[in-house]
């Protein structure tokens, strides 16, 4: 087991290496543009670009380019040009929010999203089957650029029970960081809601099939302890893992349109606007933030497999 | 004569599908007495593995209609409470299914499941206690190395190791009776020799009554006392294993037995076998079952035949066949062995 | 067991020293091969033409591995296969594409081994269209006459695998496997998975289809009754290696090697007295 959780962590250095090397060829060598115009963005002067073209190193060779935007990067430096300030202390700054909003929509959707797919499956073609199954597939089947709004309309503007937007740090007002996310969580948790249901549903039928489930019965467990240590345990490894890959997909930036549409201003928010504006520096960092993030949850996800199902550790011994 | 451990009486099992009623079981009846060895013989649709499992209260469902008597020492098993049945099962009767490759939970430690099994029964026993008994009994089922094995996932052990766990499991509780599903049929040769030999000998040693279900008939050979064979969801023969070998009463049983290779004779020309296939469950022909590919149909066959005992000299001995002993005795050899010959037009399986 | 037992001369299929291994890799950040799986460890052999030879052996002796290396389907890691007198070893797919036309393969799982999205004519029929061998017209006549053959009915062409039975499914695979009238077929495992009665029916057709197409079989199965019943000469492997070769009644009667002698020895013999003089005498 240790062996296998060494080599996932040096592959996780390998791929963010990777991934590294990738925004720097991206952004910098590829373009035809000279690349300290780029970085100078919209509304640059020529005197901040020859400025950014010292700093930056332009004329040394390519792997002492990469070796400057790396350092640029882990010191601090990769600056927005306007207005003026560095990128990382931005990103961290959004940080709390992008994070709320994630953790807390992720929370939600994996507790009702199990709890819908858990009901299905134990009643399956059921009468509460078939309603879940609808109200599932109606949760994957609306986009969210609909439903934010609907909601808003609904809830903030003519019930006026909740906020129409923005986000408040918990440490200011814990009630109205609460009340501002409530609608930006549903939002977000509402297409994984369906999703996972759907998901847990089917592996849990599968799983009642298998034959061990049947010793299980065989063996004289209740039927509470075959369908807790046998099938949902089996049920949910898969699923495990998907939440891991998505939840680090989130945070690493899917979330833009709920930010964007809420007003929340974290991390996904940041990169729309970036994007907009195309500045380079502020595109790079998400990039490579985002990128941290989605290989960090993908080893955990690794590793947590593994533990969860001991056929997939490797280096284990064979069968006698 | 004491009465007997198990008494299955008129056992019927249907299932309702959206074709219509599946009769999985159509009248089932035996008895066990302790040490005894009953195999019940078929192939595919024979409803063998039904009737293990109905015994068991495996098939309880919404769409299925169980009728008959299973009784256990005098209680009635079929209309039991879903929680006596839970109780039984593992304690009073034991099973152990056909692949094990598959019959773990593959994420758990084997050991770890034994001993839920044991304390699923007596929750007063320890882990530490149930994990000791596991070593005991991997030992009895002739597992090496048993200290150490009961921390192996169930991958780790071959085949036929894992099916002795299979079986320490099911004796784990000293049940009264042993229901084996076909539990040599996924294994290789040489390990099925061990694991019968094992069931064997656990069979003589605690006198552990034994129902096996099989569709190999050199299996029965060796260990059965008494043999039932089924088709269609029916018994068409029983009775001892001389009996069955020997004196074949029933078509379905000659062709099983002539279909057989035999290592201590000579090649036959042909390998003898049966027409046709086993029939759907859906669409069953009147009378006898074995008519379609029954090369010695006659006149009277489209009347359902009873399970009657029809020699003079043994009441125990039954079959499903209108043609008369003598009939029997002479349209059973086919070239020198007991068989089957081909009737004139079947379909092919 | 055939009429005519294979013909003098040069022997259709001709292994010899075949071995396939399988790389362990272990490492940390990169693979390093520590370890090898040997599933066919050095196996020579030949099938001459019309004759059966039958390969036994139990689960991990390497035998359907043996077969897959045969036909190229993987590449063996070292040795000699030789149809008809060419070494084929190591070609290419290419390369294999018109020998493909001579050897052929029934699989075990009468159940995976048909597309379930295909109609059964396309099923038998694919290879002579891809081999460009017939079409249209031609090509459905020569389906359904392969159909029949088998003991089917030329009306199941339109059918779809679903709706057959297991013993009919391999029919169907038979059919597959003789359409291009190959001159090698090998089986393997081609009854296991079918029940008792529905195994001699199509050991039986088998034997049919030898006498009178004339072909080769190489009967790989771990059931030596129906082995020994089938074929001409029998090979046993055990754990990548052939341990004992001969005919069919001196492998089975007279063993020499011990892993055979233990073989047949845990056989169970279908009669009770038999069997009680066994335990009596062991």
């Amino acid at each position: 087991m240790t062996r296998f959780v060494a080599r996932r962590l040096m592959g996780m250095i390998t791929v963010l290496f990777a991934v590294s090397v990738i925004v720097f060829v991206v952004f910098m060598v590829l373009p035809k543009q000279n690349p300290a115009q780029t970085l100078a963005g919209k509304n640059a002067t020529p005197v901040l670009v020859k400025n950014i073209e010292e700093e930056w190193g332009f004329d040394e060779s390519l792997p002492q380019q990469y070796l400057t935007m790396m350092k640029k990067v882990f010191t601090g430096e990769l600056i927005q040009y306007s207005p003026r300030l560095p990128v990382l202390d931005l990103i961290v700054e959004k940080i709390p929010a992008t994070f709320s909003l994630t953790i807390g929509a992720a929370i939600i959707w994996l507790f009702f999203g199990l709890l819908l797919g858990y009901l299905s499956a134990i009643r399956a073609g059921g009468w509460l089957d078939r309603i879940l199954t609808g109200v599932s597939i109606a949760g994957i089947s609306i986009p969210v650029f609909l439903l934010a709004p609907v909601l808003i309309y609904v809830f903030a503007n003519k019930l006026e029970v909740l906020p129409n937007g923005q986000y408040v740090p918990f440490e200011e007002d814990p009630i109205e960081w609460l009340k501002h996310l409530i609608l930006p969580w549903v939002t977000l948790a509402v297409l994984s809601i369906g999703f996972y249901s759907r998901v847990l549903r089917s592996n849990m039928l599968d799983v009642m099939n298998e034959d061990y489930v049947r010793t299980a019965r065989a063996k004289g467990l209740s039927e509470r302890q075959v369908m807790t240590r046998h099938v949902l345990r089996n049920s949910l490894i898969p699923v495990i893992t998907l939440f891991g890959l998505d939840f680090g997909a989130t945070i690493a930036g899917t979330a833009i349109i709920t930010e964007a549409i809420f007003d929340i201003d974290g991390v996904g928010n940041y990169a729309a606007d970036a994007v907009a504006k195309f500045e380079l520096p502020p595109i790079m960092g998400v990039a490579l933030y985002g990128a941290f993030f989605v290989v960090l949850l993908n080893t955990i996800v690794d590793v947590v497999y593994a533990y969860l199902d001991p056929r997939v550790r490797l280096g284990e011994s064979a069968s006698a | 004569m004491s009465a007997p451990l198990l008494s299955v009486r008129d056992l019927r099992v249907g299932f309702a599908t959206e074709e219509g009623v599946v009769q999985a079981v159509d009248g089932v009846n035996f008895d066990l007495a302790p040490g005894e060895v009953v195999a019940i013989v078929g192939e595919s649709g024979s409803g063998k593995s039904v009737t293990a499992q109905t015994i068991i209260g495996l098939t309880r469902a919404s769409n299925a209609r169980i009728e008959g008597s299973v009784k256990l020492g005098g209680e009635e098993l079929t209309s039991a409470g879903d929680a006596s049945m839970r109780k039984l099962r593992g304690e009073r009767i034991a099973m152990v299914f056909q692949d094990p490759m598959t019959s773990f939970n593959p994420v758990y430690r084997l050991g770890d499941q034994i001993v839920e099994a044991i304390r699923a029964h007596r929750p007063d026993t320890s882990k530490k206690q149930g994990k000791e008994r596991v070593v005991e009994l991997f030992e009895a089922v002739g597992i090496p190395d048993a200290g150490r094995r009961v921390d192996d996932y169930p991958h780790e052990f071959s085949g036929g190791m894992r099916q002795r766990a299979m079986i320490a499991m099911a004796l784990a509780l000293e049940p009264e009776v042993l229901i084996a599903d076909e539990p040599t049929t996924a294994l290789d040769v040489t390990i099925q020799a061990q694991i019968l030999g094992l069931i064997e000998e656990l069979n003589r040693e605690r006198n552990l009554a034994t129902i096996l279900i099989t569709h190999d008939l050199g299996v029965v050979a060796e260990v059965a006392d008494r043999v039932l064979v089924m088709y269609a969801g029916k018994v068409v023969e029983q009775g001892t294993l001389d009996e069955i070998f020997y004196d074949p009463q029933h078509p379905y049983t000659w062709g099983l037995l002539g279909s057989l290779t035999r290592l201590d004779r000579p090649r036959p020309h042909r390998l003898p076998q049966i027409a046709g296939s086993p029939p759907s469950l859906l669409d069953l022909p009147d009378g006898c079952p074995f008519r379609p590919r029954c090369p010695h149909e006659f006149s009277k066959c489209p009347e359902y035949p009873g399970l009657e005992a029809r020699l003079p000299d043994s009441s125990d001995h039954r079959d499903r066949c209108w043609l008369s002993p003598e009939e029997k005795r002479e349209k059973r050899m086919v070239e020198g062995q007991i068989g089957l010959e081909a009737p004139r037009e079947v379909g092919q399986a | 067991m055939t009429e005519a037992g294979g013909d003098g001369g040069s022997p259709l299929l001709e292994v010899t020293d075949l071995v396939k291994h399988f790389p362990i890799k272990r490492g940390l950040l990169v693979d390093r091969e520590v370890d090898q799986v040997r599933a066919v460890d050095g196996v020579g052999f030949e099938v001459r033409r019309g004759e059966t030879l039958g390969l036994v052996g139990e689960s991990g002796s390497g035998k359907s591995t043996a077969c897959r290396s045969v036909l190229q389907l993987i590449k063996p890691t070292s040795g000699s296969v030789k149809f008809e007198g060419r070494e084929i070893a190591g070609l290419g797919r290419r390369q294999m594409r018109p020998l493909r036309r001579e050897m052929q393969m029934i699989f075990q799982d009468p159940y995976a081994s048909l597309n379930p999205r295909k109609r059964v004519g396309q099923i038998v029929g694919d290879p002579l269209k891809r081999q460009g061998v017939a079409s249209g017209s031609e090509l459905r006549r020569q389906v359904q006459e392969l159909l029949e053959r088998v003991g089917l009915s030329s009306e199941h062409f339109n059918r779809f695998p679903h709706e057959f039975s297991g013993g009919q499914r391999q029919r169907i695979g038979i059919a597959r496997a003789l359409s291009l009238k190959p001159k090698l077929v090998i089986c393997d495992e081609p009854v296991s998975a079918l029940d008792v009665s529905i195994q001699a029916q199509i050991v039986n057709l088998l034997d049919d289809l030898q006498d009178e197409f004339g072909l080769a079989y190489l009967f790989v199965a771990h059931d030596i009754g129906i082995v020994r019943h089938i074929s001409d000469r029998i090979a046993v492997m055990n754990e990548g290696k052939i341990v004992e070769q001969g005919t069919a009644d001196q492998v089975c009667e007279t063993p020499k090697d011990e892993y055979t002698k233990k073989l047949l020895a845990a056989v169970p013999i279908p009669d009770p007295r038999e069997s009680r003089e066994r335990v009596r005498n062991s």
